[in-house]
């Protein structure tokens, strides 16, 4: 820069002029870099469409979607064209004759939920043991890495299902139709990740200055690390969290296809793929049609999930 | 009149695994209301950890103050709980930092960053914490000081976060500033501007101030007294004007060679000191600075010289060299034109020489990690 300025009246005008351009926070940045991803928008427009689905779904539904009638049972869905069609029946009906259109819309309901509550425990728990761990260090440290080490060292599907299948038909496992457990079970597999994600984060950033600087200004410790810590390690948190959403959704259709996991006749895709599996061979829309509802919602969290990391890692930047 | 501060036989060590690090051994001075005072020495003397030692921010373990008080105010710090300690920090005892551009969190507004401090100590709402801010802001001259409270650390440059700092410092008015050189990681042009800012904002405030520097001409027209370190102990005190015109100490003296002069002609060559800084695990037995010192007799080598008045000095110049203690050989010497027995130049030269290669490659790899 070969500007020169000569008088401190200059320098302020400058610095002033500068000022009148809108300066561009952290995590504006990141939005804006967000924003210019199309996949991630689409992504994120779909998931929007299946959240709006999952709130409203009373009130789309077109029929209950427990409502059984037999005499209208396995009816293919009207864009086929075959002649087992009704026109009750947009996307058909199942074994039971219960509407499918109905039962996916509510099935987003239980999927969304089942993405949402499990992962908010597994940042509640990952986060503070993680934080914790980090910054106290030592025995406390070493406690609860071990911890984590012997929960890892189990692969996560044989984890799932042997809290599932144990614990299915115990009070737990009745509340609403298995739900709660599947939350349990899923925060207890998946917290461990986000644990050493979080130790990983404070501890190389307990060494920086700034963490000195604030108890040099008599910062209390447990401020230190709400306020000045987790912010700074929340970045690579969102990203894990926002592909942590997908991978229980996903663990709740696998538990639930080998029926260890919601219980029926609660509507959830994998419980649909479930019961249409039984009829494949004389209709596939039943397995389908849930299959493709998983794939495009999983799809579209992959998507916002990388369009996250690049929009908050820096050294992605291009 | 009462002191301020009064550190007395301070000793912080270091427990590593290669031995105990004497860092800082046996440092005591005294600080009066509104006085400054500049601790001036190389890297690795024991500078800034004498400054970490006053609000007790010493990492634990390693390290430790093993012996020692430290009286701020009338009270001990050492002796404090940590809750006590903690109402110190920032409210009577601040400290700035090296490099403003590590201590400043990146994902904290400054406006939150000075507020924190005047939330925890002043017990102001938010409301009065940002007004307050924004008059700091101001009074450390950060232009459009109300828009810019808002700001993120990295829309700053180094000399506006030095200045954010500052303003951190001053937020709850106390009566000690401890600046542990706080003008080394910015440009040459801008660190006069902070020196200045610092200076009359100090004056203005009447606080008390320690400025940390390996820079003697920064402390040149910054503090009323300075003392000089070595090896974790303070080998020269005195004024600031005696310091520079009549200095007492083959140190020191190293020091003021080893800086290029205006008045000088242009074809004088600097003199550096020779040799390396002693090893703070195993100090030399006698004087620290014996080893790299060419002024050296037997004595030296032996018994450690005790801080001492001067003879042919101002009262208060003190100074750790049997040399230029009363009854010395350096009494007369002339450090300006006699710089030592070029004999023991020769020896000390020789014995760097003779260091196994592998400590000399230590030294260079720590060398290069300070620049």
């Amino acid at each position: 820069m070969a500007t020169i300025t000569t008088s401190p009246t200059q320098r302020r005008a400058i610095e002033m002029n500068i000022l009148a351009r809108k300066q561009r926070s952290l995590w504006g940045d990141a939005l804006w870099r967000l924003r210019r991803n199309k996949a991630a928008m689409v992504g994120l427009a779909v998931i929007v469409v299946a959240a709006l689905m999952a709130i409203f779904a009373p009130l789309i539904a077109p029929y209950d979607p427990t409502a059984q009638n037999t005499s209208i049972n396995n009816m293919d869905p009207l864009f086929t064209g075959s002649k087992y069609t009704n026109a009750k029946f947009l996307l058909g009906s199942d074994e039971l004759g219960r509407d499918i259109l109905s039962r996916l819309i509510w099935s987003a309901r239980i999927s969304i939920v089942v993405g949402l509550v499990p992962t908010s425990l597994v940042f509640l728990i990952g986060a503070s043991l993680g934080m914790l761990a980090a910054f106290y260090g030592g025995w406390i440290d070493n406690l609860i890495m071990r911890f984590t080490d012997i929960i890892y060292a189990f692969p996560d599907l044989l984890f799932l299902v042997i809290i599932m299948a144990t614990l299915r038909n115990s009070p737990l496992g009745d509340l609403m139709g298995g739900l709660v457990l599947m939350f349990v079970a899923l925060a207890i597999v998946n917290w461990v990740g986000l644990a050493r994600l979080v130790r990983g984060q404070v501890l190389s950033l307990k060494e920086k200055e700034f963490v000195e600087a604030a108890r040099a200004i008599g910062v209390p410790t447990k401020r230190i690390m709400v306020r000045h810590l987790f912010p700074n390690a929340l970045a690579p948190v969102i990203v894990a969290l926002a592909f942590s959403i997908p991978g229980a959704m996903l663990a709740e259709a696998t538990l639930s296809f080998i029926g260890i996991g919601i219980k029926p006749p609660t509507a959830t895709w994998g419980v649909m793929i479930n019961e249409g599996f039984v009829v494949f061979s004389q209709s596939p829309w039943p397995t389908l049609l849930p299959a493709f509802c998983i794939s495009i919602v999983m799809l579209s969290f992959t998507f916002v999930g990388d369009g996250l990391r690049d929009a908050l890692d820096p050294r992605t930047q291009r | 009149m009462p002191e301020l501060l009064e550190v007395k036989d301070l000793k912080t060590q270091f427990f590593t695994r290669d031995g105990v690090v004497h860092a800082v051994d046996g440092v005591s001075f005294e600080l009066a209301a509104g006085e400054t005072l500049g601790i001036v020495g190389e890297s690795g003397c024991g500078k800034s950890v004498t400054a970490l030692s006053l609000m007790r921010l010493i990492p634990q373990p390693p390290g430790k103050i093993v012996e020692g008080s430290i009286m701020f105010d009338g009270q001990d710090v050492l002796k404090m709980d940590d809750d006590d300690v903690r109402a110190i920090r920032g409210n009577n005892i601040a400290m700035i930092f090296q490099d403003p551009m590590t201590s400043l969190n990146p994902v904290l507004t400054i406006s939150r960053q000075i507020s924190e401090a005047l939330e925890l100590h002043l017990k102001m709402d938010k409301a009065e914490a940002k007004k307050r801010t924004i008059e700091l802001l101001e009074l450390v001259n950060i232009p459009s000081a109300k828009k810019r409270a808002d700001d993120y650390p990295h829309q700053f440059s180094g000399g506006m976060r030095q200045r954010v700092m500052i303003a951190m410092a001053l937020s709850c008015n106390p009566k000690l500033i401890l600046a542990d050189e706080p003008t080394t990681a910015l440009d040459v042009t801008i660190q006069a501007q902070i020196l200045d800012l610092l200076k009359n904002l100090a004056r203005e405030f009447r606080t008390a101030f320690i400025l940390i520097t390996h820079d003697l001409g920064v402390v040149a027209g910054m503090t009323q007294r300075i003392h000089v370190m070595y090896g974790g102990q303070i080998v020269e005190k005195a004024d600031t004007g005696e310091l520079f015109a009549n200095p007492k100490m083959p140190y020191t003296w190293g020091l003021l060679r080893s800086i290029p002069r205006l008045d000088e002609s242009r074809k004088a060559k600097l003199l550096p000191i020779e040799g390396l800084p002693p090893d703070l695990i195993a100090p030399p037995p006698g004087c620290r600075f014996e080893p790299r010192c060419q002024y050296r007799r037997e004595i030296c080598g032996k018994q450690v010289p005790e801080l001492k008045h001067i003879p042919n000095a101002k009262p208060d110049h003190e100074a750790r060299c049997f040399g230029t203690q009363e009854g010395g050989w350096l009494a007369d010497t002339d450090w300006r034109h006699d710089v030592g027995s070029v004999a023991e130049l020769e020896a000390i030269k020789q014995e760097i020489a003779d260091l196994p290669p592998e400590v000399k490659r230590v030294e260079a790899a720590d060398e290069k990690k300070e620049n």
